[in-house]
């Protein structure tokens, strides 16, 4: 369950941005559409207790994030939140089984190891798992970031335009890996989109 | 995953600057310890040498020398003495025990040294096999001696003249036995062969007919003291010249064979040495300068003289701790540098760090195993170099001074300077790191 409620938010002396309020349950999806600087990104990390807002809460999975302090914030995206990044982010000299691994660390289960592996078997990363993460391609790299977004179960996944550089055959794969994640995993999906190829498998929307 | 495995691996992506780091700090810890390991044991090992004895008289000369020839066996003797001079000493109320020690010859390098039994006792030399010595051209093999050569109790071997082995000259018609090992005692009786005045005499009374028939010339060789009164040279002041008169040829043959003889019976012999403990304090004070002033003979006191020397060792030292004082700082600053380079160009892996659910607390304690991490290594790496030099150098020593340098585990002040090199790196970090604090996640992500 993920409630925002008259999120506000001002870069410096800028005009105030205000996000209409959003609510989604569990297995429940979201596209986020707009132009350009509409502030799709903030609302994305202001959901993800990345930014302060100016005004309004954002509440994951019961906890008001603004109720927590910065630590406390920190770890619980670290164990409820999964975030893939328009820009990928990587722990460079860790290889990519590695740097799932890592993503792991706040989610502590017996079958984390297995997990690994079946995600990278699902995202066709199989096979480059001893790789530097610099050595991926950037549809390897755009779907090794989907797979740390995904990789702890997480009760909020916020995507930034994942499929910006996959191919037809790959962005299929990935909305449907990540619609059956949000299945499996309980998990509220909100996805910013400019591509109509993601946009026709989802219907809840809205628009900056 | 923990931690440090994620510091080590961000560590040995730069290996360049890895290697930076490491090497300066190894080299500044290397140095250090080297000289510090070098400078104790040397110094240890000439205090326990040289602790047994208050003074030491020899013939006139430096007194450092005579301190080196006669307490460390490690430069050539300042020349003989008359045994009748130095009676009287051996019986001055001030004097616990004085032990005459008499040498010039070796055995394949090491020295055979000519004394009293006491000389052994003074040492705490026990035997581990064998007998003492009883009769001339019997020996007590010092344990380093007997590793190094290899030796078995009943062995009988030739001498050489002088105190280096210089492959010739034997002395042929003595040949010594093995009848005896000593324990090591980590002194210089280690490096030695003991048996008693006689042999020393015999060997080269002997010795001296021989010369006396061929007309050899023995350079350097001990007995220049005998020479000299062959020659008629320096008998200035000398109380008892005209009872020791010596002509050219004369046989000295008939001396002392039987060894029973008190030694105020043999005004000619010679000895090298006396060494002396003093029962008095006073003996110290008023002693060295009678003996000084109103003899021919020097007095030297090895405290003084070692003292002497390691003061001069000691600027050495000073000057090359201060070079590694230097470069240690240049490591921590090398340190600081590259924590800062690295810590700016991870911006963004730390702000995804901070999105996995590190806080900034566990990201300046990356920051820190990094350092702590290279302090460590640099310290382990350079300690083993400090450790391998002083296996180089002791191998050099052992081979020209008969000098062993133990190889011994950390001590107090490498743990302290371990603790130094700890705090250096970490105040490096901390300060390299304080761009943690300020990291703003959000904007740093958006920053393709």
């Amino acid at each position: 369950m993920v409630k925002t409620s008259g999120l506000t938010y001002a870069y410096g002396n800028e005009l105030e941005m205000v996000f209409p309020d959003i609510e989604l349950t569990p297995g429940e999806h979201l596209l986020v559409i707009g132009p350009s600087g509409v502030g799709k990104t903030t609302l994305l990390y202001l959901m993800a207790g990345l930014l302060p807002p100016v005004k309004g809460s954002v509440a994951v999975d019961g906890t008001e994030l603004n109720s927590l302090s910065r630590k406390e914030i920190d770890k619980f995206r670290g164990g409820h939140i999964g975030l893939i990044f328009q820009h990928y982010h990587f722990i460079k000299s860790l290889n990519v089984i590695d740097n799932l691994r890592l993503r792991q660390r706040l989610h502590k289960n017996s079958d984390n190891a297995q997990r690994r592996l079946q995600l990278a078997e699902r995202l066709g990363l199989s096979e480059h798992l001893n790789k530097k993460v610099t050595a991926l391609s950037q549809g390897q790299q755009q779907r090794l970031s989907i797979a740390l977004g995904l990789i702890h179960k997480p009760k909020l996944v916020l995507a930034d335009e994942p499929t910006s550089n996959l191919d037809d055959i790959n962005c299929i794969k990935v909305i449907n890996l990540l619609k059956e994640e949000a299945a499996i995993s309980k998990s509220s999906l909100l996805i910013i989109t400019h591509d109509l190829r993601v946009m026709s498998h989802f219907q809840n929307r809205i628009e900056l | 995953m923990n931690l440090g495995y994620l510091a080590y691996k961000n560590m040995v992506s730069k290996p360049l600057n890895l290697l930076l780091s490491l090497m300066l700090l190894s080299l500044s810890v290397s140095l250090v310890t080297f000289v510090f390991q070098l400078s104790q044991q040397l110094g240890g090992q000439l205090n326990k040498n040289i602790a047994p004895f208050d003074m030491v008289v020899g013939a006139k000369g430096s007194p450092l020398q005579l301190v080196l020839s006669s307490v460390l066996h490690i430069d050539v003797p300042t020349g003989n003495i008359k045994l009748k001079d130095i009676t009287a000493l051996q019986n001055h109320p001030f004097v616990e025990k004085a032990i005459p020690v008499s040498y010039g010859d070796n055995y394949r390098g090491y020295r055979i040294l000519g004394t009293e039994p006491q000389y052994l006792k003074s040492y705490n030399a026990e035997l581990s096999e064998g007998r003492l010595y009883q009769k001339s051209f019997e020996v007590v093999v010092g344990s380093g001696v007997r590793s190094k050569l290899n030796l078995q109790l009943g062995d009988t071997f030739l001498s050489s003249h002088g105190l280096v082995d210089s492959g010739a000259e034997g002395h042929e018609d003595h040949p010594y036995e093995i009848v005896g090992f000593l324990e090591p005692t980590g002194t210089v009786v280690d490096q030695l062969l003991i048996s008693n005045l006689e042999s020393i005499w015999e060997a080269h009374d002997h010795d001296e007919a021989h010369e006396h028939e061929d007309g050899e010339n023995h350079e350097g060789h001990d007995h220049d003291g005998e020479h000299e009164h062959e020659d008629g040279e320096n008998y200035e002041g000398h109380d008892h010249d005209e009872e020791h008169e010596h002509e050219d040829g004369e046989n000295h043959e008939g001396h002392d064979h039987d060894g029973e003889h008190e030694h105020e019976e043999h005004e000619d012999l010679e000895i090298t040495s006396l060494l002396v403990k003093f029962k008095s304090p006073l003996g110290m004070v008023q002693l060295p300068r009678f003996i000084n002033e109103n003899t021919s003979v020097q007095a030297a006191l090895p405290g003084f003289e070692i003292q002497r020397l390691m003061g001069l060792l000691g600027s050495g030292v000073q000057t090359i701790n201060g070079i590694a004082l230097a470069i240690l700082l240049v490591s921590g600053l090398s340190i600081f540098i590259s924590l800062l380079k690295t810590i700016r160009e991870r911006r963004q892996e730390l702000a995804l760090l901070r999105t996995y659910g590190f806080h900034t607390k566990q990201l300046l304690g990356l920051a820190l195993l990094e350092g702590i991490f290279l302090a460590l290594t640099g310290f382990v790496i350079g300690w083993l170099l400090g450790r391998l030099g002083v296996f180089i150098v002791s191998g050099y020593l052992n081979a020209t001074y008969g000098y062993t340098l133990q190889l011994q585990g950390p001590e107090l002040f490498e743990l302290f300077l371990l603790g130094l090199i700890l705090v250096l790196a970490i105040v490096a970090t901390l300060l390299a790191s304080s761009s943690i604090f300020k990291l703003n996640v959000a904007k740093t992500l958006s920053d393709a």
